[in-house]
This record gives structure tokens, sequence and C-alpha cells, in this order.
């Protein structure tokens, strides 16, 4: 398999960057770790005029803790960067468990978050958690950058809010934040390489054993990673019991809009977001950021 | 990174890494995929190509000691970078205690996946010289073996950390 041709460039800067991507024309795209918009172009998919590659911007590796802004997470730092950073498996575990269920080990190595993101696809597994836990993402373009919540960066399948001619995603954000307990729970057809046939996400506030909030997210059940928020009115404000978990469960399969693949069918995969759902829940009020 | 176009027109790039510690400095289109550099300009064929796409890790290679597909990897993207493949293991013509492992379980069957086990796991035992069973499992779940000779894999790689320890 071999790649049709394209020009590269590796900028030295990120305004550089954003300026060869305005300069370059709608058929640029930016090259991270390649994972994806690789095997796009050897699939025929994508046949891009130019390459513009991040990996001189090493600023945009760094994973750190920032009192006033929360955990910033540069868009290039790897999957294998999260699961084993110290400080983000110390603020939010369950973000460094989720990148390390996602493919398998060498695309670990290469696929970057900020890739993960402009992807796209709905079966992506760093959103769910990413929108649970209330992230924002920085684009930057030639006049500036905007902020914008995870929740609303996806537009569709493998589309999202980023201008691709002019913009760059750099950094995810987590804020600080009272949530007692966040997980994602994913099913895979195998435990390494596999697409999330179902993956849930759930952040919870706690006081005592009342919810105070919740935040649910679903992936790979609709065209985009969604809120499941009737299922999280069904918690707020009430004691915790399997049953209300189960009933929160039942509210989630409402809330999302299956289909039918390889992979399973739309009734599996919605029994599997009852069922997820409420795991998740459990696991998040129970053992805390895992 | 120096560019150089032809008459044609067809742009191309001097880049300089390191490969089982030699120095090589090859000019190279942008489209050249870093396994393709190993096996067809530096002759390097013991890594393999399989699925191509990222799933079967036949080509897995260490990227500054990490395992990466070489598949996913433009050549342009290691410039400056240290690499190691199959032929770097051995040292001094002496197998390297993974390899001399591999035989002794009978780990090899066809010997396709052979090349990206190794790395993955010698890429394991230097960072954890004692790895549990799961771990080892884990290490290499991104390396497809077909003739389904997991088993001896896992024991083979086990054996090499114990002697190693």
């Amino acid at each position: 398999m071999f790649l049709p041709d394209f020009d590269y460039y590796a900028p030295a800067s990120l305004g550089e960057a954003t300026d060869l991507l305005t300069r370059l024309g709608p058929s640029a795209r930016v090259l991270a770790g390649g994972t994806d918009i690789l095997v796009k172009m050897k699939n025929g998919l994508l046949a891009p005029s130019a390459l513009v590659s991040l990996k001189h911007l090493r600023e945009l590796r760094n994973i750190r803790w920032d009192a006033e802004r929360g955990l910033v997470i540069g868009a290039l730092a790897t999957h294998n960067e999260i699961c084993n950073s110290a400080v983000a498996q110390e603020r939010f575990l369950s973000l460094s468990e989720a990148a390390h269920k996602l493919a398998n080990n060498q695309v670990r190595n290469r696929g970057t978050i900020g890739g993960n993101l402009v992807n796209a696809i709905p079966s992506a597994d760093l959103p769910p958690i990413l929108i649970a836990l209330g992230a924002h993402v920085t684009l930057a373009g030639p006049d500036g950058s905007r902020a914008m919540p995870v929740e609303r960066f996806f537009t569709g399948v493998s589309c999202c809010a980023l201008d691709p001619q002019r913009e760059i995603l750099t950094e995810v954000v987590i804020p600080p934040q009272e949530t007692t307990g966040s997980t994602y729970i994913k099913f895979g057809l195998r435990r390494s390489g596999a697409l999330a046939v179902v993956g849930v996400a759930a952040a919870v506030t706690m006081d005592g054993d009342m919810v105070k909030d919740a935040r649910i997210c679903l992936g790979a059940v609709y065209k985009m990673p969604t809120r499941a928020i009737q299922a999280e009115q069904v918690l707020i404000g009430k004691g915790w019991t399997d049953d209300l978990l189960e009933q929160s469960g039942r509210a989630a399969v409402g809330c999302c809009l299956p289909i039918s693949d390889i992979r399973g069918s739309a009734e599996y995969r919605r029994d599997l977001v009852r069922i997820f759902t409420r795991r998740a829940l459990k696991r998040a009020i129970t053992k805390g950021h895992v | 990174m120096q560019a150089i176009t032809d008459k044609q027109g067809v742009k191309r790039y001097l880049i300089t890494l390191t490969v089982n510690g030699d120095q090589y400095s090859p000019v190279i289109k942008a489209n050249t995929l870093l396994v393709n550099l190993l096996r067809d300009e530096l002759d390097l064929t013991g890594t393999k190509k399989g699925c191509e796409l990222g799933d079967c890790g036949s080509c897995t290679v260490l990227m500054d000691g990490k395992p990466v597909d070489a598949c996913l990897v433009l050549a342009l993207e290691a410039d400056g970078c240290e690499l190691i493949t199959i032929e770097g293991v051995a040292q001094h013509g002496e197998l390297d205690r993974l390899q001399r492992s591999f035989i002794d379980n009978a780990a090899i069957q066809c010997g396709y996946c052979t090349p990206g086990m190794i790395l993955s796991a010698k890429a394991l035992l230097t960072r954890n010289p004692h790895p549990t069973e799961p771990g080892v499992r884990a290490a290499i779940s991104g390396n497809l073996c077909r003739c389904t000779g997991y088993v001896n894999i896992v024991k083979a790689v086990l054996d090499a950390a114990e002697v190693k320890g």
C-alpha cells in the first residue's frame, strides 16, 4: 500500500503552522500521530495536497496541572503518554484508563489526543470521558484561539467544529471540579485493537449517598458521542440505589440511536447502553475516578 | 531539513536517522513510509509488512525505544530518531536472550510475526524486567500471530525475563 504524493511541511511554531494551513488552501491537512490520516490516505479516502507536520511543536506534548485551568493536555500528547502521565493519573485516572483501552500499544505510542478528537469517529474512546468531565478544547487559528466544550465539538460522523483550513486543535483542558468519581467502560470485541461497540462514561458529584450532579456520555451509539441528559435527570437529587441506577440505564437507552453493523446489532447495543450506564454509575459513585 | 527538487519537479528530502546504531542519511520523497525506507532503501527486510494499516504489528520497530508500526510512520517523521529493527537485536553475532528463548520455546511457527513480537517484548523487558503473564500478553497484544502460537510466545518472553533476572 502506497501513499499518494503530497508536499510536506514541518513548521517550527504554531503561528507558522496556522499561516501555512491558510496559505496552502483547502486540501492541506495537519499531520499529528498519523495513525488515522495515513490509513485514510492509503485507503484512498483522503488525498491531501500537503501535510503540515506538527512534530516540531514540542510544547503541544505537555500534560500539566494548572491550579486555575485544571488538567491541560497538549494536543500532541500520545495515548500512552496520557496513560503513563503521573499528573493525569493523579487527577483523572479515568482518562488515563480510557486512553489505555484505545487501539493497541504501537498505535498508542503514535496516536494523539488531538488526532483522536479531530478524526471524530462515533466510537472514539476519549470523547465520552472528556465530555463527562466537562472538558473543552482550544482551537488556534491565524487570528487567535477559541475555546469550545468537547460536548459541542462534534457535528456528525467524522465531522467536527474545527476549520481544517485554518485551525489547529492545540490543547484539551479538564477544568478543576468537585466531581467525586468518573469512569469509562468500553465493550470491544477484543481487549486490544478493537473499536468500541458501546462506550459509556459517567462522572458524578456526590453528597453522601445523594447524587448532586451526574454527567453521562455515550459513545458508538449515535452519529457522535452524546450526553444522556434524561438518564442524568433520573439521578440528580436522589439517594443512589441499585434500582435507581437501573432506571437511569433504561433512560439512557432512550438517548441513543445505534446502528447495526458487523460489531453488533442496534438491539444489542441498546441493551449494552442500559447495563454499562448502570455499571459506570456504580463504579463512579463507589470507586472515585477510575 | 534540506529539500532537493529534481528536473522533473519531484521534491526529495535529506533526513538523518540512526538505525541499529548506524547513522544513515537517505534522500526520500515525502510519501515514503518508514517501513519502505527500512526494507527497500536500507535493505533491512527483517521488518515485515502485513496489514499495512496498523492492525497486525508485523512492521513493529522501536522508535526512540517505543514500539511503533513502521507502516504508519512517514520516514520524514523519523528524521533525527533512533530506530531499532529486528536486525539490531542480536549483538556481535550473538542472539539476544529473547531470540534464544523464542527458539528454545518453539515460539516461532511461520515466523512472519516474530520480528514484531520480539521488538514489542524487548521494549517491555527494557521497561519492566519482571513482567507478569498478563503484562506480557498486554505488551504483545498489538502483534497478531495467525499460526495461533501465543502460548509459546508468552512462555518465551517470561523465560527470557527470568534468565535476565
